[in-house]
């Protein structure tokens, strides 16, 4: 009877054991981040309660659809917005735009295209020769409006999700493994963007956490206070939309055609913000009236908000890239292998690679103090001018003149770098780096030759068969992480001989140059005057005598 | 002519004095920090220490040439070429052989010719640079243009400092030049106290007698 008994009990134990074993593997396997904190919203839709969305969704263009099916001009809106087209047109003339320029990272999207286009705010797009709508690219309005949290884009999928059954291994547009992604789950959740949103692209851009901006980084998800004076969740709260306000799906906020200086600033009464700047909350003299404010707001009219107000860049614990040197790439190990080093490590204790056989030499910087130039807003690229290779080449230029009108001086990021160009037409070289399948990709050939040549295809270039690398430098204005006031930038970090702003032309800055011809010239009527009091005393001594009588 | 102690600086003038000359300490110190000589005051604050003394010397200053206008003493500070020549020979080769000082003090007249050019002088030209250009510093805001400001503030900033420079100047000539003639401590004296001892005729000793006996110290005999 007894053993009858422990049959059972045994089979119940090897059950619980078991299950406990694979409960285990579960929680091993890629878990979406936790749903994001709710946006106080007084919409009138409950998007879950929806019937159009109340079905199981096979891919993300039905979502979409599904979408359509209401705001049926949302797509029309999307598609000729540049987070859809990649392309612009810049005010100095030139075509920009994702789609089109070379820049100091990964270089270019023509012929990396389902690795780039992962963060493309559409599904497919794999063809930087044709738009996407001429691709027939269906627009993605879950990666910016889901509050899911859940929902997330493949790192190589031209902008797909992961989809139940996720082949293992696959990685997210934020490097981690990937999940599948709930698609109804998400289509109810739908709501307006969150900083998880626009970050996950955004704050990864350049193929890791704040690689590209250096003030964009998975911090501003949460930052505390003194990264994020203005969306710390126990702060202000703002999310990227904010400032950052939208018409018809475009958003203000630039890098191309920055506003530099903002001459409505809050406008009139009740007018709409049209402008990210800081000026269209805080206006062009925003310090209070007092004996030091005053003195303070002298400073708008040249000096950018974001100069003194963001001091150091790449805060709160992650680092960016300063310096990527692509010349060193493809070195492997002694076995033919390729090899990485991590000779940075950050400040959370985290080594960071310094040396990839697919990308060469990397620097990093935290809490990295700007670089400083006059600028108006405009931005020219190299891309397709010719260059000449002696000197260090600037992938963008800032424009703007020292005192000009319509310029102040702005905080930047200066990535430095080499990159390859062609030696035939002196221009700046497009790469193949990306593709697994391919005998040209860089990242899997470890051939420059085979993956400039398929990169210039790519683009539609000329090549004449030979290149080299140059030395380039790349500017990106730092706007974010804006500092509470009391952590701005101390006067004396400017006002004081080879300060901050040194070098910077046509701004007066008193404590910069005391030795100025006018100051030599009050010095040396100083000293004459020490010398002849000096000498006259001498003198008196000399003379011994007093100097006249004491009547007292 | 009788030699009497009279209240020479009244208790205005001392005050205008002093306040001047504190302030004008608090300025110099200050303002030669802010233009990169030292760096014993944080920028900011200095800033603002400076600004503040500067409104507290103006409104000084507006006091002082409301009064002197209205008191007639400005005829005190009118530069004269009489004197002068024999006063600039004393400090430069008199004084070395134990001279009397040319000159005395006289009731409408508390400046020597040389002391009351160098008042006149700044006076006229260095305070309204210092003061006009910092009030255009000050104010930058209120007046700078798009175009031409920088320049218009390098300009203001430069008249500013070499304005600065001449009163630093002014300042050690004129405290050294208390130890000569009667003395540091005789010459500072009137200043602390207002009474000075000085030459008057029988018609001012008897009109301020008779209507301002404040100003007189009994006549010690």
């Amino acid at each position: 009877m007894r053993r009858y008994l422990a049959v059972p009990f045994v089979l119940i134990l090897c059950a619980g054991v078991a299950g406990f074993a694979l409960a285990e593997g579960q929680s091993a396997s890629p878990t979406p981040p936790p749903e994001p904190p709710a946006i106080p919203t007084n919409a009138t839709v409950d998007h879950s309660k929806l019937e159009v969305l109340q079905k199981k969704f096979a891919t993300g263009p039905e979502v979409t659809q599904a979408c359509l099916s209401c705001h049926n001009a949302a797509d029309d809106q999307l598609m000729h917005a540049i987070h859809f087209t990649w392309d612009y047109q810049s005010d100095s003339g030139q075509n920009l735009g994702k789609s089109k320029v070379i820049n100091a990272f990964c270089g270019n999207v023509a012929g990396n295209e389902a690795r780039c286009t992962s963060c493309h705010a559409g599904y497919g797009w794999d063809d930087m020769s044709v738009t996407p709508a001429e691709a027939g690219v269906a627009p993605d309005c879950l990666v910016c409006h889901d509050r899911s949290g859940q929902y997330t884009k493949t790192a190589t999928g031209a902008g797909h999700p992961p989809l139940d059954p996720v082949k293992p291994g696959t990685k997210t547009i934020t490097g981690s493994l990937a999940w599948p992604v709930d698609l109804t789950k998400a289509a109810q959740s739908v709501g307006m963007p969150g900083r998880d949103n626009c970050g996950n692209c955004h704050f990864y851009g350049g193929g890791g956490d704040n690689v590209k901006h250096g003030d964009l980084s998975s911090v501003l998800y949460a930052p505390p206070k003194e990264v994020d004076v203005h969306m710390a969740p126990d702060g202000l709260n703002f999310t990227c939309s904010t400032c950052h306000v939208e018409d018809k799906h475009n958003w203000a906020g630039s890098r191309y055609d920055t506003v530099a200086k903002d001459m409505i600033g809050t406008g009139k009464p009740g007018a709409v913000r049209t402008a990210a700047t800081c000026e269209s909350c805080h206006d062009s003299d925003p310090h209070p009236l007092n004996i030091k404010g005053v003195k303070l707001n002298d400073h708008t009219d040249k000096v950018a908000c974001q100069s003194c107000h963001i001091p150091e860049f790449a805060r709160g614990g992650v680092a960016t890239k300063t310096y990527w040197d692509w010349s060193t790439a493809g070195r492997l190990d002694a076995a033919g292998k390729p090899m990485h080093e991590s000779n940075f490590i950050q400040s959370d204790g985290q080594a960071l690679h310094t040396y990839l056989s697919t990308k060469g030499d990397f620097d990093w910087g935290e809490d990295v103090v700007p670089h400083y130039a006059w600028f108006n807003g405009h931005v020219e690229y190299a891309t397709d001018e010719v260059i000449d290779p002696a000197t260090m080449v600037e992938v963008n230029r800032i424009n703007g003149e020292p005192g000009g009108i319509d310029s102040r001086i702005w905080p930047f990021k200066r990535m430095e770098g080499r990159q390859s160009y062609d030696t035939g037409s002196n221009k700046l070289a497009y790469s193949h780096v990306w593709g697994p399948t391919t005998d040209t990709a860089f990242w899997t050939n470890f051939d420059w030759s085979k993956a400039i040549e398929a990169g210039m295809k790519a683009a539609g270039q000329e090549y004449s068969g030979n290149f080299d690398f140059v030395d380039t430098q790349m500017y990106w204005p730092i706007t974010h992480m804006v500092a509470p006031a009391t952590d701005a930038v101390d006067c004396a970090a400017c006002h004081a001989e080879n300060g901050r702003l040194d070098g910077i032309a046509a701004v007066y800055m008193p404590g910069t140059n005391p030795r100025s011809p006018i100051g030599l010239l009050g010095m040396a009527l100083v000293a004459l005057t020490i010398l002849g009091v000096g000498l006259h005393i001498i003198l008196r001594i000399v003379g011994g005598r007093k100097g006249g009588t004491d009547h007292g | 002519m009788a030699k009497r102690i009279v209240k020479v600086y009244p208790r205005f003038e001392r005050l205008w004095h002093w306040t001047q000359m504190v302030m004008i300490m608090v300025l110099l110190f200050t303002g030669f920090g802010l233009n990169g000589m030292h760096s014993l005051l944080p920028f900011g604050p200095a800033v603002m220490l400076h600004t503040i003394a500067a409104l507290i010397l103006l409104a000084v200053w507006i006091f002082a040439t409301f009064w002197l206008f209205t008191t007639g003493t400005w005829r005190q500070f009118v530069p004269h070429l009489e004197g002068l020549f024999k006063m600039a020979r004393f400090y430069a080769y008199g004084v070395f052989k134990g001279e009397e000082p040319p000159y005395r003090k006289i009731f409408w007249r508390k400046h020597n010719p040389l002391q009351a050019l160098t008042y006149f002088g700044l006076k006229m030209v260095v305070f309204p640079a210092i003061w006009g250009s910092g009030l255009l510093y000050l104010t930058y805001n209120f007046w700078a243009a798009e175009e031409g400001s920088t320049f218009a503030l390098y300009v203001i900033a430069n008249v500013h400092l070499l304005a600065a420079y001449v009163i630093a100047a002014f300042v050690i000539t004129h405290v050294y030049l208390l130890t000569v003639g009667h003395g540091f401590r005789e010459h500072v004296r009137p200043m602390v106290t207002g009474y000075d001892c000085i030459e008057l005729t029988p018609e001012q000793e008897a009109y301020l007698e008779t209507n301002e006996p404040g100003r007189l110290m009994p006549d010690k005999g």
